[in-house]
């Protein structure tokens, strides 16, 4: 159930990702915030085009090595110590050198984990809806070929019939409106 | 110049006198087109289905295997007093080693800008997790009452019992339960965005339905991809770590042993190292017939099979440096126990095992893959793809089997004979593994369509500022 109506924005297509990245710079240059860009295969420059640099994954990804590491190894401890202390070959009960290896291989699971589902949580995926798949052209070339670039509705300077002049005027191959 | 001449030189890179890494003429379309309708079609071709059947056929010997050593316990195995570690065993390290080249292939490749790795880089992840589900079958099965296994896992129970963290054993359970976890996570991670191009491409409702699901609902946006590409490379930098590990772990599980034959310090880099080398020759043994039955000579090229046999080359020479060092070792320690292991793996009742190994990882790959014309045959690179796995599989049998029948007191020495159940549970994975690879192929995208796209002349940006006309029409 969409939970708005109107406008979500304008989706301008082009066919290559030169003309996309020009088109972003520009529009970012001429104060415009509330836009992204489509594409079918990760373009850096498109990114950098809506002023999009750093984002949060890798800081997700060393808490939660750092979780995997620290809840490893205080298992470890807590086992061999404490819960279930066992004379193995004489060693000490607290023997941390063998206890590196789970306490690796831990760190790398929870900070491959954190890394994954981080990524798809910062994303807000998993999104089965999304007014974008209302464009009639979206879903045929977004994936496949085809460079959008989308000026949302929610930006102060959003005004349908001035935006859609803007777009066209970097002649890309069509501009249409996308409902919510 | 003869027509044949002149079709040679439009797959060699004039630039570079390589063979190109994608051939010319592709575009953002043809690309997609051509992996996307090898899924999409409405009709699956009858080769496939005939592979299926054979594979499916295999795999129900398996299933047979299972069930009797389910029913009546592992002394149907060859196993026994002194060689307590058989085919399971050895099965369980080929297979985990043949999953090493997948996620070399995706991970080391990836965090060295080998792009040419990008072809191969999905089927090869692909081949890594039903590699590990064929191997961590073993050491389950192995364990003799299969339903308990969950007792490796440390979680509280009535029993107020513990796992024992100071045994390489229990080391392999956290390795390998991780590689298993991690591979399947990049691997689906790698398909999302290829999902939403199925989803996309797609006529029929129910393939829509679920390649959308699969897709998470993936639109492209260059946000997503932005942190798509840091995951990716994370992932990929865990896993370079990762996987050296898993393979160290497991030849902890013979090197922290006394036994001769076992006890070595060269065992981790020389499990790593003939990992990577049975897992490339997998790799080829899989892509050559792929690339012919579906038509991809346009995508996996004459450099992707040239380029892994060099990875086998290097690989194999550090292989041969192992075995090279285990014979000196038998010999320069003084030990009594080491040279007789050594005499008896060379010339005991299984000394042909030994000299099967030295065949097929030594003599025959190391003297041909010099070529560069051997290395682009297809023929000649499908051979050698077998004999290295061949090779490796005796590897393994080699150093389970010959260090353990014949330890330090003749009075404990036994042999070992492998039964049919034995080799039934092997050949059944093999047909496990063959069928699973085939449902893959034709059910995923088997190249990863994004990371192609990225490589064709089209995704070159162009000069910043081409004077065009740029109204600021939005004022």
């Amino acid at each position: 159930m969409p939970a708005r109506e109107g406008t979500y924005g304008l989706l301008a297509e082009f066919d290559t990702p030169s003309d996309l990245v020009r088109a972003a710079q520009q529009a970012r240059n001429d104060g415009w915030r509330r836009m992204d860009c489509y594409t079918p295969y990760p373009v850096e420059e498109a990114a950098e085009a809506i002023g999009f640099h750093r984002n949060k994954v890798p800081l997700i990804t060393l808490i939660g090595g750092l979780m995997g590491l620290s809840a490893m190894f205080a298992m470890e401890v807590w086992v061999s110590v404490l819960a279930y202390p066992l004379n193995i070959g004489g060693r000490p009960l607290y023997s941390w050198p063998a206890f590196i290896v789970p306490a690796y291989e831990w760190t790398i699971l929870f900070a491959g984990l954190s890394a994954a589902f981080g990524m798809l949580a910062l994303n807000g995926l998993p999104a089965l809806y999304h007014p974008l798949f209302n464009a009639p052209n979206f879903r045929d070339g977004a994936t496949t070929d085809k460079f959008f670039l989308c000026l949302e509705a929610l930006d102060p300077k959003f005004d349908l019939v001035e935006a859609k002049k803007y777009l066209q005027s970097f002649q890309p191959i069509s501009v249409v409106e996308v409902e919510y | 110049m003869t027509p044949t001449e002149l079709k040679e030189n439009t797959r060699l890179d004039p630039a570079t006198g390589e063979y190109r890494v994608i051939a010319p003429g592709q575009t953002f379309k043809s690309v997609t087109e051509k992996i996307v309708r090898i899924v999409l079609t409405p009709t699956t071709p009858l080769g496939w289905f005939a592979l299926f059947g054979v594979a499916g056929a295999v795999a129900t010997v398996l299933l047979a295997a299972m069930t009797w050593l389910f029913l009546v316990g592992v002394g149907i195995w060859g196993i026994t007093q002194p060689v307590a570690w058989g085919f399971a065993i050895i099965n369980f390290v080929w297979w985990i080693g043949i999953g090493h080249a997948g996620t070399l292939i995706s991970a080391i490749l990836l965090l060295f800008k080998q792009s040419w790795r990008n072809s191969i880089n999905r089927f090869a992840e692909a081949m890594t997790i039903f590699a590990v589900v064929c191997a961590g079958m073993f050491p389950l099965i192995h364990v003799g009452r299969p339903w308990l296994a969950y007792w490796m896992l440390p979680y509280p129970n009535t029993m107020t019992v513990w796992p024992q963290f100071r045994s390489p054993l229990l080391w392999d359970v956290f390795a390998v339960s991780t590689y298993a976890t991690i591979s399947v996570v990049f691997w689906f991670i790698g398909m999302v965005p290829d999902f939403g191009t199925m989803r996309d491409r797609s006529q029929n409702k129910v393939a829509q339905y679920l390649y959308g699901l699969l897709s998470l609902g993936w639109r492209g946006s260059v946000r997503h991809w932005a942190r798509y590409e840091t995951a990716s490379l994370l992932l990929a930098g865990l896993a370079t770590p990762l996987v050296l590990s898993v393979h160290t772990v497991i030849s902890f599980d013979f090197a922290v042993a006394v036994l001769p034959g076992w006890h070595t310090t060269i065992f981790p880099p020389y499990f790593v190292a003939g990992a990577i080398y049975s897992g490339f020759a997998m790799v080829l043994t899989l892509a050559i017939p792929l690339r012919k039955f579906y038509h991809l000579e346009g995508l996996v090229t004459e450099r992707h099979i040239d380029n892994m046999g060099k990875v086998m080359l290097a690989t194999g020479f550090i292989v041969a440096y192992g075995y090279g060092m285990e014979v000196f070792m038998a010999w320069y320690s003084a030990s009594h126990w080491e040279s007789f292991m050594m005499w008896n793996r060379m010339f005991g009742p299984m000394g042909w095992a030994y000299w099967v190994l030295i065949t097929c990882n030594l003599a025959i790959p190391l003297t041909t893959l010099w070529s560069r014309k051997l290395r682009t045959s297809m023929p000649f690179m499908f051979f050698i793809s077998i004999v290295v796995n061949t090779g490796m599989w005796f590897e393994r049998f080699v150093i389970v089997v010959t260090s353990l029948y014949r330890d330090f007191l003749p009075s404990a020495w036994g042999t070992y004979r492998a039964t049919k159940w034995d080799y039934m549970t092997y050949v059944g994975t093999l047909g496990l593994f063959t069928a699973l690879f085939l449902l893959f192929v034709r059910f995923l995208p088997m190249i990863p369509m994004s990371e192609i796209r990225m490589m064709l002349p089209g995704a070159k940006i162009g000069p910043k500022i081409t004077p065009k006309t740029t109204a600021k029409a939005g004022d």
